[in-house]
């Protein structure tokens, strides 16, 4: 034999159980769906959905900052990252499945199938959080991403739909290849797949340097150019405005904020965690991928908000901005490269996701009540006079708009608050310079769809404002408002994470 | 892992290119060759291969296919297990039962949806 058996204790499969358990919901739904749930009553398999999702929350809750947290021989760790990233990852799967489940009825596409792929790609993206091993992550990204390529060609035969789902399987796939490319140099230059044992094998490296210091780093680079396609930043961007804007709405709500929200754990977890700081300039340590990530998140931020101003579809819209976001979080990525600030910065990060989830998902749920039946009106112009027809719709939409921009009161105003705090703590004050200009130039597309809505005279229709869309609205609201008026009860849940590495250290 | 433990492998490689290249060959030399443009066809009752890439042709033929991957890749997995399975012991059946347990629901899945009817 050349490897021991592990006894099933070893494993320690209790702190799994979050994520296998929606795994096991997946087929579990699958087959109710199939052998029980009759063809006209397909809302019995949404409300099975988030049954399993509130199951696996609650589960979450147990594990949430357990400390013998490592399972499977160290290739899992559920620390208090992965409970805190499985809480966003599981609101947004329970917020998507609300905002699906009439959408898909007007639609026609109502079909069982839809709900078990959602689920997948959620257990994909749980699994990304607890990701411990390059092959892991690999899987993970796998599980995420194949169940949101069928979602985005769901709505067939719509042309605009099938594009979507074909350009984002062509070139995801794609990325998926640069990241195992990228793997495969890691495990060359370190000899090992685990991203503590990583950890440990860098500082080695650092100390001899030649062309294995050079083949880690080339290898970063390929996992950075995978993971960036999955969470849309700059250089990798270009399929976002056509997927998001083809895709069901819903399924645009849901990736817009799961896909990133897989990608940001695993970026997180290897950069700041496995591949430490091994250059010393100025008297400062910093890894050597922070400058790298600098220019990506300026350029990002850069190239997003501008573009967003040109667009007149409120979906392609949201994409430039979903794009402007993902830069706002990897300045608190690049911020995590400074040594001694990765708790900080990836705390940042975290929070800035929470609020991004209830604010983007809110954005979608009421675009998608002005939606008509056959994915027509998705127009900035659509928007006009909705304040005068739905009040609350309006009123939510502006919060939303709001909290995307920045202003106080709102999630998204806390978020951006401990992104450029960690930013300036880091000392990359240009790029925090970059981000807050930007945020400027963002409040000019966020607030036209407000004056739209409020000052402009208009009839506006909202076809697809139904009971389940407008909770989801409303929660995404609740949501966003509470975590800007008392931003104590997330910091309170932030502060314990802590990144896994710091603790081998 | 040293490099002579890839030995076998090496070993492996080598005998599988020989009895390759000797079955071809063998056939060559002492089989009856009686060529004709039927047979020399690169797929002797499927499609041609050479032609315009953009014609219809029955999808049927990729849900085969993909569901040939499924349980080729079902055998790939159970083969190596079953060689260890006594090493591996009540962990490997659970692990196993595992994939089993996955591959089933998959399996009920297309059957339910008539996957595996050609008409």
């Amino acid at each position: 034999m050349l490897f021991e058996v592990p006894s099933l204790e070893s494993l320690n499969l209790g702190v799994t159980l979050p994520a296998v358990s929606l795994a096991f919901g997946v087929c579990v739904l699958l087959l109710a769906d199939l052998l029980l749930v009759p063809k006209d009553r397909k809302e019995i398999t949404a409300w099975l959905a988030v049954a399993g999702v509130a199951v696996s929350f609650v589960l979450n809750l147990f594990t949430f900052n357990n400390t013998d947290n490592e399972a499977f021989l160290g290739m899992f760790v559920a620390d208090s990252f992965t409970g805190f990233m499985n809480i966003v990852i599981l609101l947004t799967a329970f917020l998507g499945i609300l905002l699906s489940k009439d959408y898909l009825k007007r639609a026609g596409i109502e079909r069982g199938e839809y709900y078990t792929l959602m689920l997948m790609s959620a257990a994909g993206m749980m699994f990304m959080a607890s990701a411990n091993d390059l092959v892991v992550v690999f899987i993970a990204l796998e599980l995420l991403s194949i169940p949101l390529y069928v979602l985005a060609a769901f709505r067939v035969p719509d042309v605009k739909s099938e594009e979507s789902g074909m350009k984002y399987f062509i070139l995801g796939a794609f990325s998926s290849a640069f990241f195992v490319y990228g793997a495969a140099l890691v495990y060359g230059a370190t000899g090992t797949t685990s991203l503590p044992a990583i950890f440990n094998a860098v500082g080695t490296l650092a100390e001899s340097g030649g062309s294995s210091a050079f083949l880690l780093l080339a290898g970063a680079g390929l996992i950075l150019v995978g993971l960036g396609f999955k969470v849309a930043v700059v250089p990798f961007h270009m399929w976002t405005p056509d997927v998001y804007e083809g895709a069901p709405t819903p399924v645009t709500a849901f990736m817009s904020v799961g896909a990133k929200a897989g990608g940001f754990a695993a970026l997180l977890r290897i950069m700041a965690m496995s591949l430490p700081a091994f250059t010393l300039a100025d008297g400062q340590t910093f890894a050597a991928w922070q400058q790298t990530f600098w220019i990506i998140a300026a350029l990002t931020l850069i190239l997003g908000n501008l573009v967003a101003i040109a667009q007149s579809n409120i979906k392609r819209m949201l994409a430039y901005s979903s794009i402007a976001h993902a830069g706002y979080i990897l300045m608190a990525v690049a911020a995590s490269g400074t040594i001694g600030l990765t708790d900080e910065a990836t705390r940042a990060a975290l929070i800035y996701l929470l609020a991004y989830m209830f604010t983007n998902l809110g954005a979608f749920g009421v675009a998608l009540a002005v939606e008509r039946d056959d994915g027509s009106g998705t127009n900035l112009n659509d928007f006009v006079g909705l304040a005068k027809n739905r009040p609350g719709l309006a009123l939510m939409m502006a919060v939303f708009m709001l909290s995307l921009t920045g202003i106080p009161l709102t999630g998204g105003f806390i978020g951006k608050w401990f992104v450029f705090k960690a930013t300036l703590d880091a000392g990359l004050v240009a790029l925090a310079i970059i981000g807050v200009l930007t945020s400027v130039v963002s409040a000019f597309y966020y607030v036209r769809v407000i004056v739209n809505m409020y000052l402009r005279d208009g009839e506006a229709e909202t076809p697809g404002e139904t009971q389940m869309v407008n909770w989801a609205v409303y929660i995404a609201g609740a949501g966003t408002l509470i975590m800007g008026i008392f931003p104590f009860l997330v910091t309170g849940l932030s502060d314990l994470v802590t990144v896994a590495a710091s603790v081998v250290r | 892992m040293a490099l002579q433990d890839f030995a076998p492998i090496g070993a492996l490689l080598f005998l599988a290119s020989a009895v390759m290249l000797l079955v071809v060959f063998i056939s060559r030399l002492f089989g009856p060759y009686r060529p004709n443009p039927r047979k020399s066809a690169p797929y002797e009752s499927g499609m041609k291969p050479i032609g315009p890439a953009i014609r219809r042709m029955p999808v049927k033929f990729y849900l085969v296919a993909v569901l040939f991957i499924l349980f080729d890749i079902e055998v790939i997995f159970f083969l190596p297990w079953a060689v260890a399975v006594r090493d591996l012991g009540v962990y490997g059946l659970i692990v196993m039962g595992v994939f089993l347990f996955i591959l089933t629901v998959g399996f009920i899945y297309e059957w339910k949806k008539g996957a595996l009817e050609w008409e």
